[in-house]
């Protein structure tokens, strides 16, 4: 029985996790949750993950959630080449070392303007706060700066000369605000430059095929509004702000 | 020349790494940097880490911040005892899971509570608004729920029969509202036997040293200077209110 992974691309891990599993042909079962209709709330999907949330894998009886762990799982067991996750002792660190920083600063910058721009006017039906909005902005440019600043600085990819599991973790991330219309590698010549390194190694069309959701939100007002969302979403929005 | 470890006990990630490395007799040099006092704005410990966070570790000219990674190359380097990160694809991938999923949820609400219970009324003279409290307090026990329906379950430990880096890092940040006089252990009696197997596969001793700063934050941060403290106001204000 092949691999199951309960994925929506609307969200970041998701996008990463199917990336890697396609790029490195590991045979997987596409299961779509649907976050827009708060599929992953459900009784099925609670049997699978009390956490409820995605990316989730199923290998056989082995349930496993959070991205990190999945990738990682993945390029053990599938033993992808080196560079993803480089057995090298400081290479291995400095992968570790980006994985770690991320959650709470670029992914969970990201995310927030994703919210506030893509979502919030949606479920409200007004605007974020300007000053909200800027001092999340302002987050969302320090840590891009940081990226580059440490993680990146004069090298090619974070650890080096090849790509590897934070390079696409990163790059995953970076695109969420894209999707709602900010153009961060507006002077960044270095953000960009990066980005398209990983884009070429991780393939154009697989790059597209995985973004083609972040990248077409016009549908999501209407979407949200037709699977009855908007009434469970206003409580999980009203905590954001608390 | 020895490893250096750039830390403050007041810090849940320095701790954990700090017992890591006592615990797998690692020789260090302990470097203090008070972050309450800024040190970690300095131009020195900047070169060390220029994301200006404990804990940092210098090994030779490498430096690598984040715990997570820290632990993990220590566990590497020192070839440490399997159960600590095991080798084991599935445990290794639990230990994983389990890294992974703290950093957006038990560690940001444990810390919430320290700067809402202590840090807010020293610094700015007053409560925390109710509402926020009561916010944080849901936002911990979601997690300490969670922790125990799928991360712990019936098992010892996390990953099974034996300690490993993901009790580690579970333990030092539950122990942060614990010092700010939370008792998260009351009421949740599976919670606390983990915690005292924890404690012993450590060693009491160990854990208590560790453990020893944060368990008198309040006394310790009633003493310190309100003035030198004003530098977190804006911080403050942004992040929690």
């Amino acid at each position: 029985m092949p691999l199951e992974l309960f994925l929506d691309l609307h969200s970041q891990p998701c996008r990463s996790v199917f990336m890697f599993a396609k790029k490195n042909n590991i045979q997987f079962e596409f299961k779509k949750i649907d976050l827009t209709a708060g599929q992953q709330y459900g009784e099925e999907f609670g049997k699978i993950s009390v956490v409820k949330k995605v990316p989730v894998m199923r290998d056989g009886d082995f349930v496993l959630t959070e991205s990190i762990a999945i990738l990682k799982y993945l390029a053990e067991k599938f033993r992808t080449a080196d560079h993803w996750y480089p057995a090298d002792l400081q290479k291995r660190a400095l992968v570790n070392e980006y994985l770690s920083w991320q959650h709470s600063a670029i992914r969970a910058h990201g995310s927030k303007i994703f919210w506030f721009r893509a979502m919030v006017p949606i479920i409200t039906g007004a605007e974020v706060p300007k000053e909200k909005m800027d001092s999340a902005m302002e987050d969302l440019s320090a840590s891009l700066q940081l990226f580059e600043d440490k993680f990146l600085q004069d090298r090619s990819f974070i650890v080096g000369d090849q790509i590897s599991l934070a390079d696409l973790v990163a790059l995953v991330e970076v695109m969420q605000p894209v999707g709602t219309g900010v153009d961060v590698f507006k002077d960044r010549p270095k953000l960009r430059a990066w980005s398209d390194r990983v884009k070429e190694e991780m393939g154009v069309a697989l790059f597209d095929e995985a973004h083609n959701t972040i990248m077409n939100l016009h549908s999501l007002p209407q979407t949200i509004q037709d699977k009855g969302m908007l009434e469970f979403l206003k409580p999980k929005i009203q905590k954001m702000f608390n | 020349m020895a490893l250096e470890l750039y830390l403050d006990l007041f810090s849940q990630p320095c701790r954990s790494v700090f017992i890591f490395a006592k615990k797998n007799n690692i020789p260090f040099e302990f470097k203090k940097i008070s972050l309450l006092e800024g040190e970690q704005y300095g131009e020195d410990f900047g070169k060390i880490n220029m994301l200006r966070k404990a804990p940092a570790i210098r090994d030779g000219d490498f430096t690598l911040a984040e715990s997570i990674a820290i632990l993990q190359y220590m566990a590497q380097k020192f070839s440490t005892p399997d159960h600590w990160y095991p080798a084991d694809l599935q445990k290794r991938a639990r230990v994983n899971e389990y890294l992974a999923w703290q950093h957006s949820a038990m560690r940001p609400h444990g810390s919430k509570m320290f700067w809402l219970k202590l840090m807010i009324p020293k610094v700015l003279g007053k409560e925390a608004p109710k509402e926020k409290m009561d916010g944080a307090m849901e936002d911990l026990e979601a997690s300490l729920n969670t922790f125990l329906e799928k991360f712990l379950q019936d098992r010892p430990f996390i990953a099974g029969e034996n300690i490993s880096l993901a009790d580690l890092v579970a333990i030092v940040e539950i122990m942060q509202p614990v010092g700010v006089g939370m008792d998260v252990f009351s009421g949740r009696p599976k919670l606390a036997a983990w915690r005292d197997r924890v404690r012993t596969a450590i060693g009491e001793e160990l854990f208590d040293e560790a453990h020893q700063g944060i368990i008198r934050a309040p006394e310790l941060v009633k003493s310190m200077d309100a003035s030198k403290l004003e530098v977190f106001k804006a911080w403050i204000v942004k992040r929690f209110l």
